[in-house]
């Protein structure tokens, strides 16, 4: 074949994208290839497949997709772990003569992975998958507002997730940061594929999230219980609609943006490059216009997890209610004033810099707030030191030390000594682990047993919260230490032997921080081979104030065989308190939208899309994404997409359901 | 805001309905906060051309290229579309299957219009040197106009299949929606094309 | 019972909840008043433009995007029949929010990259960015 045939058929992909070089590469090939035929092979010696599609992968249940993300963003924990484990080894060796095991090239992937993975496929799908699991039961919804949609976006994310891990065996990933700046991003510096990866793997994995937070809005905006007005809902909830307004008003901005970086790469035009009139600096500011309040989409919901687990295992309403949905709504307008404390640095002045470092101050009071609201609701509460509460005692003290550094670096000047110096990456890594880490670690805790009928192992969810804690402290705070003596981050080598310690110790974190997610696993493990014994039994296994509870444990596919009626905030400890006694007859059909598998459908293609994208096949993006239209378009034709649940068969499982509690009697 | 979720008075009494109950339709909502989010996505590119709107980069600029009679036709061009679509939505309240097609199929064709006007006035551009790659100026230019561009194809195509879907199912409530969304569509289409032809093309001739 | 009610969702497909399904319907006059205010509205930055009529480009200017903006609301309320009670209000509070982060992105930028390219462009010989 002619080398212009084969580069039409194959555009830039040749043999040379297969890292057969790279011992660490191919052992971990191996590793997932092995790993994966195995699970391969025992689905089908079960003979699940037809089971997974049609329970699982082909379901618009909320409650599924959203344990489905919980898994997808466990999975990509390990990889994105795995990149944090490789940094500091190599970061504990790598001085003066040692050069390390992981030369620069790959370095630069592993953080710029870590940071992409840790972001977009583990902490966005565990608030997704938290959100969509337990807002609709909260609320007192059957679903939400868009049950395909929810399922296509779900897949939307794993494509996108599917696009990063391709990487690893296919080319390589970006070695740009997780931001991906120009001109280092541009077609000039990173002429090949890895910035392609980078950008298409988000801009997949940007639509399911986008159309995630429209969806959520309006499930919350329309479908709440008769009754349950705006401040009469659940805080988890109202975090949630916070979340997904800043979802929907900043997601747009990043797809702007990379979509931009891509016509500079793809187009060859001039918006981020430094010649024909180019500034990089705007990608910079417009992508912190998005980045920062990612970070507010990323920590809400983990306040309100923590709101839910302080109420209940304080037994005691939440104090300060209203100042609570308050702080959360002006911390979801004030997170767009606040982007430019990401660039100090880079020359704005005095004036821009002061605006900013005020704002970035004063957004730190209503988070401020929320905790004394929590201490207060704590305080003369009867504490059940469960290992939801753990968490968040946990979070309590670490968070508000990252929040600290955080308002120290809010301060231009300090800031000028300390940005992009590891004391940043320490700060940054307390709030997100402290925060939004540990939150989606209590709500996981916490809410499993609604969604799987029996709770968590105690003993291993404890050891995970103190390796965790304990390991946390070692890995980090080396970190400011450094950071305070100016070591500089996205280093993988260094000449000062003295700083070698700090290192070494921080590396002893990240294995504590390993046993804590083991730990985090085998909980999971040791709850499912002993189910029996940690059975929810009522559904309501913690004493519960919000209306989840009210529900079997899982729950029926349809929440709710009567849509509930709300008088009080916290309904169900409302309803509880006033002697409200379970319908046991009566029931009618329900109205359920049906399984589809047009969400995997158009994911899968939008896959090929990107692939093609990436290693200029044109002639398979033109047709894919021809195909991609096609499906959307079909698609609509479909006009049955619901059907109704029997009143026998609602009969039969609320029957169940009687039956078991009397037994319990 | 509540009133999708106040109580009556026999509901006061009670903690769960005993009929059945369905939540509004959000589909018109839901559409409005896509918009927004495209709005917001138009506000970046936007925000790009006032940023580097300038950067000539010793290139031709706006009053060297824009051809404003061209432009005054394609802005009625869409804005006759809007008015069209105003009256296809009229049709479809009252129940006209036929006129409410006819209207659709004229706003498509002025849709059409609209973009082949546009397609010749980029590749007009492209063939005097000043395509998208020669400055930040034009990459801004072609890129926020272009997208524009994408975005009525887009809702041209749209357009297609709802009329398809129409002449097949009537005008029920579903269809009707959807047209409502597209109806939605379209306007903002015409809103945005509103800060196109008054911040770039009118203001790049002025400076 | 539930035959009853199973039969009255049979045409569930094609009787909406009333009052709010379709969302707000515009009249045939709505429609001809806000086509004729955007011609206006249209026709005179144009003629302002074409016709070099203002003394100022500075004044020209102000006037264009100032009968923009007229006509974007003319066109919000004609054409989209924006209103405070459509979707309970919630449709106004997206708009208004939208508009809030709009205006932050737009002014904000333009603030912030003027500050910076004043402070950190040094001018460059080869590079004759305002010169057309």
């Amino acid at each position: 074949m002619s080398p212009d045939l084969v580069k039409t058929i194959f555009g830039r992909l040749t043999w040379d994208a297969i890292p057969l070089h790279e011992p660490i590469l191919i052992g971990t090939f191996a590793m997932v290839a092995l790993g994966g035929i195995t699970v391969l092979a025992a689905l089908t010696y079960f003979k699940v497949w037809g089971y997974l599609w049609r329970e699982w992968l082909t379901s618009v249940d909320h409650k599924k997709i959203g344990v489905m993300y919980i898994i997808l963003a466990i999975i990509m924990l390990l990889r994105g772990f795995a990149d944090a484990l490789m940094m500091r080894a190599q970061q504990a060796i790598a001085f003066g003569d040692a050069a390390g095991y992981l030369p620069p090239h790959h370095y630069d992937q592993v953080f710029t992975a870590h940071g992409v993975i840790m972001i977009f496929f583990v902490a966005m799908p565990l608030i997704t998958g938290l959100m969509n699991l337990v807002v609709p039961l909260q609320i007192g919804a059957r679903d939400v507002a868009f049950p395909f949609l929810n399922n296509f976006s779900f897949w939307m994310t794993v494509g996108g997730a599917i696009t990063v891990m391709l990487s690893l065996f296919v080319g390589e990933f970006a070695r740009t940061g997780w931001l991906a700046y120009p001109p280092l991003s541009g077609l000039a510096y990173s002429p090949d594929v890895g910035v392609d990866y980078y950008i298409w793997s988000l801009q997949i994995a940007g639509v399911g999230t986008t159309l995630s937070g429209i969806n959520l809005i309006v499930t919350i905006v329309k479908m709440r219980a008769p009754g349950m007005s705006l401040m009469k809902m659940p805080v988890f909830t109202w975090t949630s609609l916070c979340s997904n307004v800043l979802i929907v008003a900043s997601f747009p901005i990043l797809t702007a943006v990379l979509a931009l970086l891509s016509s500079d790469r793809y187009l060859g035009t001039n918006f981020f490059t430094n010649d024909f009139g180019g500034n990089p600096m705007m990608y910079v500011n417009l992508i912190w216009i998005w980045g920062h309040p990612e970070v507010y989409i990323l920590v809400l919901p983990a306040f309100g997890v923590f709101s839910e687990v302080v109420s209940t295992f304080a037994s005691k309403r939440l104090f300060g209610y209203s100042s609570m949905v308050y702080a959360t709504v002006v911390i979801t307008i004030l997170s767009y004033l606040v982007w430019l404390h990401h660039f100090f640095t880079m020359g704005s002045g005095a004036s821009v810099n002061s605006f900013f470092g005020i704002t970035t101050m004063i957004i730190s009071i209503p988070t401020g707030a929320k905790i004394f609201n929590w201490l207060f609701t704590m305080y003369r509460g009867r504490i059940r030191f469960e290992v939801p509460m753990l968490w968040t005692v946990g979070f309590m003290v670490t968070f508000v030390i990252g929040g600290m550094t955080g308002v120290l670096l809010a301060v231009p000047p300090a800031d000028f000594v300390l940005h992009n110096s590891l004391f940043l990456i320490a700060h940054f890594h307390n709030v997100i682990i402290g925060g939004v880490v540990f939150g989606m670690f209590a709500g996981i805790v916490y809410w499993f047993p609604k969604a799987f009928g029996f709770k968590l192992d105690p003993f291993w969810g404890k050891m995970s919260f103190w390796f965790w804690q304990i390991g946390f402290f070692f890995a980090f705070m080396p970190l400011y230490v450094l950071g305070l003596m100016g070591v500089t981050r996205r280093v993988s080598h260094f000449e000062d032997h003295s700083l070698q310690i700090w290192f070494v110790i921080s590396a002893f974190g990240a294995v504590l921080i390993l046993f804590g997610i083991i730990s985090f696993i085998m909980q999971m493990v040791v709850g499912f081979m002993k189910r029996e014994q940690y059975a929810d039994k009522t559904g309501d296994p913690w004493g519960g104030r919000t209306l989840e509870w009210s529900t079997s444990s899982p729950p029926p596919a349809y929440n709710f065989a009567f849509t509930p009626v709300v008088h009080e905030i916290d309904a169900w400890h409302d309803m509880k308190q006033r002697g409200y006694v379970r319908p046991t007859t009566g029931f009618i059909p329900i109205h359920m939208p049906k399984n589809t598998g047009a969400g995997v459908v158009l994911a899968g293609i939008s896959v090929v899309v990107g692939f093609a994208m990436i290693w200029q096949i044109w002639w398979l993006a033109v047709i894919s994404f021809v195909a991609l239209v096609a499906s959307a378009i079909i698609h609509t034709f479909n006009f049955k997409r619901d059907y109704y649940i029997p009143a026998e068969e609602v009969v039969r499982v609320e029957d169940a359901r009687t039956e078991a509690l009397r037994s319990l009697a | 805001m509540a009133h999708a979720q106040a109580l009556t008075e026999a509901d006061k009494d009670r903690f769960y309905l005993t009929e059945d109950h369905h939540p509004e339709n959000g589909t018109l909502l839901g559409f409005w906060i896509y918009l927004m989010s495209d709005c917001l996505i138009f506000a970046v590119l936007f925000a790009c051309y006032a940023v580097l709107g300038r950067n000539y980069a010793a290139g031709p600029s706006g009053a060297d290229l824009f051809d404003l009679p061209i432009v005054a036709v394609n802005t009625a061009l869409l804005l006759f579309s809007s008015i069209t679509y105003g009256f296809a939505m009229i049709s479809a309240q009252a129940k006209k299957v036929k006129p409410t097609l006819a209207w659709l199929a004229v706003t498509g064709l002025l849709g059409l219009g609209f973009l082949s006007l546009e397609l010749y006035e980029f590749n007009h551009l492209i063939h005097e040197g000043a395509g998208p790659q020669r400055s930040a100026f034009l990459s801004s230019f072609f890129v926020l106009v272009g997208t524009h561009g994408l975005h009525v194809t887009f809702g041209t195509i749209w357009l297609v299949t709802l009329m398809v879907q129409v002449a097949k199912r009537g005008l029920g409530v579903e269809m009707k929606r959807r047209l409502m969304c597209l109806s939605m569509f379209w306007h903002f289409l015409d809103v945005i094309w509103i800060g196109v032809f008054s911040f770039v093309y009118l203001l790049g001739v002025l400076k | 019972m539930s035959a009853a009610s199973h039969d009255a969702h049979h045409a569930h497909d094609d009787h909406g909840h009333g009052h709010d399904e379709g969302g707000a319907h515009g009249t045939l006059k709505d429609y001809v008043i806000g086509f004729v205010l955007a011609v206006i509205l249209t026709a005179i930055p144009f003629w302002l433009v074409m016709a070099d009529v203002l003394p100022s480009h500075q004044m020209t200017a102000v006037a264009v995007m100032g009968l923009a903006a007229i006509q974007v609301i003319v066109h919000m309320i004609y054409f989209l029949h924006m209103n405070s009670r459509s979707e309970g209000g919630w449709t106004m509070l997206a708009l208004v929010f939208t508009l809030i982060v709009v205006v932050i992105t737009l002014a904000g930028s333009l603030w912030v990259m003027h500050n910076l390219d004043t402070h950190m462009m040094a001018p460059m010989p080869h590079d004759m960015r305002e010169v057309p």
